[in-house]
């Protein structure tokens, strides 16, 4: 299909990117990549008034660090994360969830704050920010910039904390050292599809016991959701099948699993119990 | 030239350009003036349409003419079925575009034509059409009930017509029969989503028309245009450019293509229109949707008695070209390669709120295969044999060819034997056993399955006789015509319209071998209805069995005029020239002049000064071959998967197709068509479904939805062939198009239960999802498979899924 037509935008800085967003209005949306909002234009799902396309905003591509942290761009490709020394080293769960999301194309067009903002629960990253509790950084011309905790930021089904005028600049994550262990357990029935369940896991181990877990489910709700019973059950028992198992069937507690084509609510409870557990243990693997 | 080109696995000479961009699908067509055109469709399943507005959207800027149904109701006439099944078959009336109501979401009931695609879309949204709904007819069981809705009110019934065969005595096969095996089994809808969408364009010159279609049957479009418009044969030009695929759904004579004639002959413009994928996968005709209801019967020791075949075929709302024929290919399939006493064969065509239903990749075919192939597995373990053995038990012999089945077919070649042993050698049969039965021990949460299909298949649609019998209105001839240039370079017209299939170098190979000359000096013209204009175009794995042997007759012709120059030139008898390698020469003779090229018998002819009396001064030769029988290809395909029992993800881990496909032209291109023929079949067995809901609302409409697999998602195939030539033609060629869907589905799915069969498992519906395969393990197990009784699927080996845990 064809998109409905709509003014077109391309500001080369922050700046000028916010002030157009403030001109705009509620109807615009910012192009970061267009993974998800092209095809949200051509089967007319979406009429935006203007589209403010970020690709030529070079300041927004840096990965860098940052006080004990890093700082990530949010118009940094899937492929340029997933690629980067620092997020291999230093946020390995993102570099790894990264590499679940579609397929090389999409991957080299879509960006890393362009799939946070959009927030589908079905998204990979999402769950990973929250697992991470990343810090999410948005700007506006009027208010300048604020801080968004990732627990605040998952609104609702592709709705985020950000304000119309709102633009997401990047986001911190926290560095992880020696100890943590991290895996994004993905499910779903062909290479290229959204996960019907994921789990995005880290967990640090001390002494043969979990010392710190964090814990997070893709597409068991309307946004992705922390597996908060998970992890006060799994802290400080010890590294074994039983406890991992024992833990996992936390997982489902408190949540509301959509059911779709591809996943019936019951279905995706059970998966997220038995991808819980898979998940823990490739992550206490180590 | 002493080298044999068939047999030769040469690089597609089509390959350079279509990979590299330098294309002409129809979507790239460029006319001065050309306009755009735009449906707008019914959201509803069935509605009556009461008024449609389009005055607005005459309005909109760039807009040239806006149409609904009524405004084109005196022209449009009704598109064709051209395959009446049955004498008292149901045929309703099918307007190309909907004009008091609609009966399936996505029929058209408006268009419009503007300057640009922009445009004509945006303006759809103007048009206003009231709609009065009435009941959506989804289910064929109950379509078929007492008082069901009629999606034809005038037609009083959704029964389109019933077809029932019979050999043997039925009756007496089941009387007493030891063993008798009940199961009934869904085939779901399918989408053919080939890579390129529908597109056509439609020129008007003068009072004639050209009309640019992507679609498989240029000369089958042009004669039913004809039909459908009145406008003659001869003022239409059909051509088939670039075209990206169709697996049978561009088969077909559709709507937009006969609206766009229309448009351009009232407009008296060129006009385009391109679908885009949601729109094609709600109007795009669809495959399979078929109930099968199955019973067979056997002796003890596994030899077959009787098999009965009752089936319902989903037509949709319409009759397009073929939809109530396609199933009924199953009639003389159901049988298999096996032998039996008795069979019989029903078949109910229902018209349900849906798309229509035609010929997809195998066309009741692959629906037959499937069935006796899971009959065969079932059967086997009820007898507590192995599925191959229970085989070997009822197949036709390689001594026993020709052999004439239970149907009436006559099977000329094959050897089941061979192809058999050849796979279970491949694929390490013993050894993969043996692994099952360790991870059944071990109650490892991923278990081993192992599925056969001892295929065949009946292709090469077909001889015309044939196509008599089943009340088919085609012809199954092809046509081919051979010219010598003056140069002594070839041209091979052919009556077929490849779409991927590579005719363009398997001609080539055919008529260089025929003709003795190189690769290289051969072009094939095809797909055009000025340049070929004869022909019965591509699908049921026709071309190389019957357009492929047109080019070789035709060249034999050429040979045999030129013999005549080259005796003359030579000044000897005929019957003492050779011809080889491209050259006459005098039989014992050597040195310069007692031999003579094509080529410069081609200058000769070209100049006719020195030519023989009462010969005609040309060496371009017609061929229409006509075959006598259908060819039959046959196979063993082996797949091993690894079922994960607490998700339910299947994931194939080796697959072995062994083929007997005769002989073989470019083995390259077979196994091109193998492996994607494997993709599409092994999509059917996990992947793919069209659902509708129960408002007759398509779900599937994008590629998120309708789970297409990519080579990241299949195993490496190993492939293999044994050769068996058909007798039926000249090559010893049969068709292959068509085989690696046919076999692998149950292939796959008798895999998939083979690895649940343990847990009291006989079938998972397909497609055989996580979520159905996980299902049909906890019904087993009766409410939870987690904390259950019974046989517990991974316990001690799980990571997850359990209860509780001791070690807190």
């Amino acid at each position: 299909m064809i998109p409905p037509s709509f003014d077109y935008i391309r500001p080369t800085t922050v700046d000028q990117a916010v002030s157009a967003l403030a001109e705009a209005g509620e109807d615009a949306k910012v192009l970061a990549g267009g993974q998800s909002l092209m095809p949200l234009l051509r089967l007319r799902l979406a009429y935006p008034e203007a589209l403010i396309d970020l690709d030529r905003v070079d300041g927004l591509r840096e990965i860098r660090p940052e006080n004990g942290h890093l700082f990530i761009g949010a118009m940094a490709t899937h492929h340029e994360v997933m690629r980067h020394p620092l997020i291999a080293e230093h946020a390995p769960l993102i570099a790894k969830a990264t590499a679940t999301v579609a397929d090389p194309a999409v991957r080299h067009r879509g960006t890393f704050g362009g799939s946070l903002a959009h927030a589908d629960p079905a998204g990979d990253l999402p769950a990973v920010a929250l697992a991470l509790d990343a810090v999410f950084l948005a700007r506006s011309a009027a208010r300048g910039e604020r801080e968004i905790p990732a627990a605040e930021f998952f609104v609702d089904w592709m709705t985020s904390a950000l304000e119309p005028d709102e633009l997401l600049v990047g986001v911190r994550v926290p560095k992880l050292g020696p100890g943590w262990g991290v895996h994004y357990e993905k499910f779903h029935r062909t290479a290229q599809a959204w996960a019907i369940v994921g789990v995005a896991c880290a967990v640090r181990r001390e002494r043969g016991a979990i010392e710190d877990a964090r814990v997070a489910l893709t597409n068991m709700g309307p946004a992705p959701v922390r597996a908060s019973e998970v992890e006060r059950f799994i802290e400080g028992r010890s590294v074994s099948e039983n406890s991992f198992r024992a833990a996992s069937e936390r997982a489902t507690e408190g949540v509301a699993p959509p059911g779709d084509l591809h996943g019936s609510a019951e279905y995706r409870a059970h998966l997220a119990r038995v991808l819980t557990a898979r998940a823990l243990t490739a992550a206490a693997a180590v | 030239m002493t080298e044999r080109e068939i047999g030769k696995a040469r690089r597609r000479s089509e390959d350079a350009r279509l990979i590299t961009g330098r294309t002409q699908w129809t979507d790239n067509i460029q006319l001065p003036g050309l306009c755009h055109v735009a449906f707008l469709r019914s959201p509803y399943a069935h509605a009556r349409v009461t008024r449609v507005d389009v005055e607005n959207a005459r309005s909109h800027p760039g807009v040239i003419a806006v149409f609904g149904g009524r405004d084109l109701a005196d022209e449009q006439g009704s598109l064709p079925c051209a395959w009446p099944v049955t004498e008292d078959i149901l045929i309703p009336d099918h307007p190309p575009m909907a004009v008091e109501e609609v009966r399936y979401v996505g029929e058209p009931v408006a268009c419009v034509v503007a300057r640009d695609r922009y445009a004509a879309i945006d303006a759809l949204e103007d048009i206003d059409v009231d709609y009065e709904p009435l009941p959506a007819v989804v289910d064929m069981e109950q379509a078929l009930a007492e008082g069901a809705d009629a999606v034809h009110a005038d037609l009083g019934t959704n029964q389109c017509y019933r077809m029932v065969v019979e050999a043997g005595d039925v009756d007496a096969a089941f009387r007493d029969a030891p063993v008798t095996i009940e199961r009934r089994y869904v085939q779901q809808r399918l989408i053919p989503t080939a890579m390129e969408p529908r597109a056509v364009v439609c020129q008007p010159v003068g009072d004639e028309f050209t009309m640019w279609s992507a679609t498989q049957v240029p000369h089958i479009l042009r004669l039913m245009l004809s039909a459908v418009t009145g406008i003659g044969e001869h003022r239409l030009r059909v051509i088939a450019p670039d075209v990206g695929g169709g697996f049978g759904s561009k088969l077909q004579v559709y709507g937009e293509e006969v609206l766009l004639l229309l448009l351009a002959r009232r407009l008296g413009r060129p006009v385009k229109w391109t679908e885009s994928r949601s729109e094609g996968n709600m109007t795009v005709h669809h495959g399979r949707d078929q109930i099968q209801r199955l019973t067979m019967a056997a002796e003890a020791d596994g030899r077959l008695r009787g098999f009965k075949v009752d089936i319902l075929s989903d037509m949709g709302a319409y009759l397009m070209l073929l939809t109530p024929g396609i199933a009924t290919l199953g009639a003389p399939m159901f049988n298999g390669i096996y032998k039996m006493d008795a069979y019989s064969f029903t078949c109910t065509g229902v018209f349900t709120t849906k798309v229509p239903t035609d010929a997809y990749r195998g066309a009741g075919r692959p629906e037959a295969t499937f069935g006796v192939e899971r009959m065969m597995d079932e059967l086997a373990a009820e007898l507590g044999l192995d599925p191959i053995e229970l085989r070997r038990r009822n197949w036709i012999r390689h001594d026993e060819f020709p052999f004439e089945t239970i149907t009436g077919m006559t099977y000329d070649s094959g050897n089941y034997e061979a192809a058999t042993d050849k796979a279970l050698a491949m694929f390490e049969y013993d050894k993969l056993r043996a692994e099952q039965a360790d991870r059944r021990e071990r109650r490892d949460t991923v278990q081993l399955g192992l599925g056969t299909s001892t295929f065949t298949e009946m292709c090469g649609l077909a001889p015309s006789r044939a196509l008599a019998q089943v009340r088919s209105a085609a012809g199954g001839w092809e046509h081919a015509t051979v010219r010598v240039l003056g140069t002594g370079k070839i041209e091979v017209v052919t009556g077929t319209s490849p779409h991927g299939q590579g005719h363009a170098t398997a001609w080539a190979q055919i008529a260089s071998d025929a003709l003795g000359v190189a690769f290289e000096d051969v072009k094939v013209l095809h797909g055009d209805t000025l340049i070929a204009p004869r022909g019965w175009d591509t699908y049921g794995s026709r071309s190389l069995t019957i357009g492929g042997i047109a080019v070789h007759n035709a060249c034999q012709k050429v040979v045999d005029k030129a013999r005549k120059v080259a005796a003359h030139l030579l000044e000897a008898a005929e019957a003492d020239l050779d011809y080889a390698g491209g050259s006459f020469s005098v039989k014992g003779v050597g040195g310069d002049g007692a031999s003579m090229t094509l080529a410069e018998v081609a200058g000769a002819t070209l100049a006719a000064h020195d030519f023989p009396e009462g010969v005609e001064p040309s060496l371009d030769s017609d061929a229409t071959f006509d075959p006598e029988n259908f060819s039959f290809p046959h196979g063993t395909h082996l797949c091993a998967v690894e079922v994960d029992t607490e998700t339910g993800f299947v994931k194939i881990r080796s697959y072995v197709a062994v083929d007997d496909i005769g002989s073989v032209v470019n083995p390259m291109i077979v196994d091109g068509q193998v492996h994607g023929g494997l993709a599409q079949g092994i999509a059917q067995a996990l992947y793919e479904e069209a659902v509708y809901d129960a408002d007759g609302n398509l779900t599937t409409t994008t590629m998120a939805d309708y789970l297409v697999p990519s080579a990241a998602d299949l195993p490496t195939f190993t492939t293999d062939r044994t050769e068996t030539p058909a007798t039926s033609n000249p090559l010893g060629v049969k068709g292959v198009g068509e085989a690696g869907t046919i076999a692998s589905t149950p292939a796959v799915v008798n895999a998939v239960v083979d690895a649940l069969r343990q847990y009291g498992v006989n079938d998972v519906p397909m497609p055989c999802s996580p979520e159905r395969v996980w299902r049909a393990l906890r019904d087993a197990f009766g409410e939870d498979p987690e904390g259950g009784g019974g046989p517990r699927p991974g316990a001690g080996g799980g990571l997850g899924s359990v209860q509780g845990g001791e070690d807190r």
